[in-house]
């Protein structure tokens, strides 16, 4: 219980000095860009605008998400031990587990309450959209403009980005800030080209190179997994299964990268 | 907490803020001098720096959606801007790649398929006059979504009227009515087209069943435009026999329509759908719409086949 209490109070004051660092600003620009592109997109894209305007909430929703995990992510521990303030703490009754683990939960907290206003704001202007255009015209769409199974890929997104602020604070932990970044973007990028690995065995001769990606292909983490945005803006169904199996990799990929960012945080030397 | 600070400080802080915006509004003017007395050439940016969907559904990662919307956005803008650009000589050279990597990015795009269908194959001026890459484009789309009936109809239909070739627009037509969910005019469609191509009431059915399941408001004002056209084509041939009537009774060409008027053979003087008087020569007595009007020029019709009823 004290363990959970040090946390959560780590976490709480993570998510205050991203508050005060105006990281949530960002949503107000989503907003801004929403609502400009809903009364812009519909003069240029020949009655796609409801499928563009979900595209565009979706990827922006991403795109954001990804800027606060890396670049606050890869700051959690660094700007501890740059600031000096990790001296300090750690002469607190605090754990150095507990340390990173309230700093990962501070900062997907900060993301969930990110992702969740943008989805708030998404479904909002959908909904006008929706209340503005012709009966004909909406029957016309191939899901409609509020849809439920547009939280499938919310959440999934949500995960992904746990898994990348995961990888940041990792990398955190034994790495400057730039090579965390660049560390943490090159597996968000290789991530994306992941099933490309398992196919590996076609195109090579080489018993050991074929092994080599395959097992590759299981270590690295499978970013392309968790976007159902396609799917979802064209109506088809993602099966719960999906959903269930795809959120159980996230999170059990997410358990193993902190474990390995404590245990390495645990052994570093700040003498 | 301004009011804290030093007299100096304030006082260069609102200088500071006067020139600024001085300079600034002194850009924005020389903008506008330059923009009118040295207007830049119309430049037509007809790059496309990568051509293979593939390739930049790579590029993409996991943004390939949004990147297939702007892509979309480009063709429309390719297409609509070549269209109404005053120049004579029109070409659509990034149309087929626009939409080819607009399809890659992302798959299931119908309109993007349809919209291919119509445009890319139309004639020149109004379109790059290619069936065959508005074939390509919908057999793509059939590999994604092999059900797809309403782009089986699409390539009968390119078939049909841009390549007159009824045999194959009749095969498609067919197939098309075979999927599970087909409205019943494909069968009917199909029949017609093998038995009397060119009719112009298969016409008419085809253009009015774009129209119906157009999705998009452009596919939609085409096919109402195409459907004027056809009305047109039918007022013609019933002015033109007006027109060879008066011949036979007056054995002379009228100069004019008010001759027409004049001799009861009309009421008044005949205008189009689109509301322009049409043309007639009273040299060869020929009726042809004017080419001030916005249907202008119309189709070349499929030529005939089992009959002479046009």
């Amino acid at each position: 219980m004290k363990a959970l209490r040090v946390v959560g109070t780590i976490a709480v004051s993570v998510f205050r000095e991203s508050v005060r660092d105006k990281v949530l600003y960002n949503l107000v620009f989503f907003a801004l860009l929403l609502i400009s592109a809903s009364y812009l997109i519909g003069q240029l894209t020949a009655g796609q605008d409801v499928k563009i305007i979900k595209d565009l909430g979706l990827a922006a929703m991403l795109l954001f998400g990804l800027f606060i995990a890396v670049f606050i992510g890869i700051g959690l521990v660094s700007k501890e031990v740059e600031r000096r303030s990790i001296y300090s703490l750690l002469a607190k009754p605090i754990r150095r587990h507990e340390f990173i683990a309230g700093k990962y939960a501070g900062l997907v907290l900060t993301l969930a309450v990110n992702v969740a206003v943008m989805a708030v704001a998404l479904y909002l202007v959908l909904a006008c959209m929706a209340v503005t255009e012709p009966a004909a015209v909406r029957a016309a769409w191939e899901a409609p403009a509020v849809d439920p199974a547009m939280l499938e890929a919310i959440l999934l997104i949500f995960v992904e980005l746990m898994l990348v602020t995961a990888l940041a604070l990792f990398f955190s932990t034994f790495s400057s800030p730039i090579l965390s970044a660049s560390f943490t973007v090159g597996l968000v990028i290789a991530g994306q080209f992941d099933s490309d690995l398992k196919h590996f065995r076609a195109i090579v001769h080489s018993r050991v190179v074929a092994d080599l990606t395959r097992a590759l292909y299981y270590v690295l983490p499978n970013m392309a997994a968790f976007d159902v945005k396609a799917q979802v803006v064209h109506g088809l169904p993602v099966t719960a299964g999906y959903l269930a199996v795809t959120t159980a990799y996230g999170v059990s990929y997410v358990a193993a990268v902190v474990l390995a960012a404590m245990v390495i945080f645990a052994r570093r030397d700040f003498r | 907490m301004a009011s804290t600070l030093p007299k100096e400080i304030r006082a260069g802080t609102a200088i500071g803020l006067t020139l600024a915006a001085l300079l600034f509004a002194t850009s924005v003017s020389l903008q506008v001098v330059r923009d009118r007395d040295f207007p830049a050439p119309p430049v037509r940016d007809e790059m496309l720096y990568i051509r293979s969907g593939a390739v930049m559904r790579r590029l993409t990662l996991s943004f390939n959606m949004i990147a297939a919307d702007i892509y979309w956005i480009r063709a429309l803008q390719e297409y609509g801007g070549t269209k109404l650009s005053p120049q004579a000589d029109k070409r659509y050279p990034l149309l087929y790649p626009l939409l080819n990597i607009t399809t890659s990015l992302d798959p299931r795009f119908d309109l993007a398929y349809r919209f291919g269908a119509i445009f890319l194959a139309e004639s020149y001026p109004n379109g790059p006059g290619r069936p065959d890459e508005a074939i390509a484009l919908l057999e793509k789309g059939l590999k994604v979504q092999p059900d797809k009936w309403q782009y089986m109809q699409d390539i009968g239909f390119v078939y049909y009227w841009w390549r007159h070739d009824y045999p194959k627009a009749a095969a498609w037509f067919s197939r098309a009515s075979r999927v599970p969910g087909a409205p019943w005019f494909l069968r009917s469609l199909a029949a017609n087209t093998l038995a009397a191509g060119g009719n112009r009431t298969a016409s008419r059915l085809m253009w009015e069943q774009i129209y119906d399941t157009a999705g998009s408001e452009w596919l939609r004002k085409d096919a109402a435009w195409r459907l004027q056209q056809l009305n047109a084509l039918d007022q013609i041939a019933r002015l033109q026999a007006g027109a060879d009537a008066f011949h036979g009774r007056h054995d002379a060409w009228p100069d004019g329509w008010m001759a027409m008027v004049r001799d009861r053979a009309l009421p008044g003087i005949p205008v189009d759908p689109a509301g322009t008087p049409y043309d007639l020569n009273p040299a060869t007595g020929r009726v042809t719409l004017s080419r001030r009007s916005s249907l202008w020029p119309l189709p070349t019709e499929p030529a005939p086949r089992g009959g002479p009823e046009r």
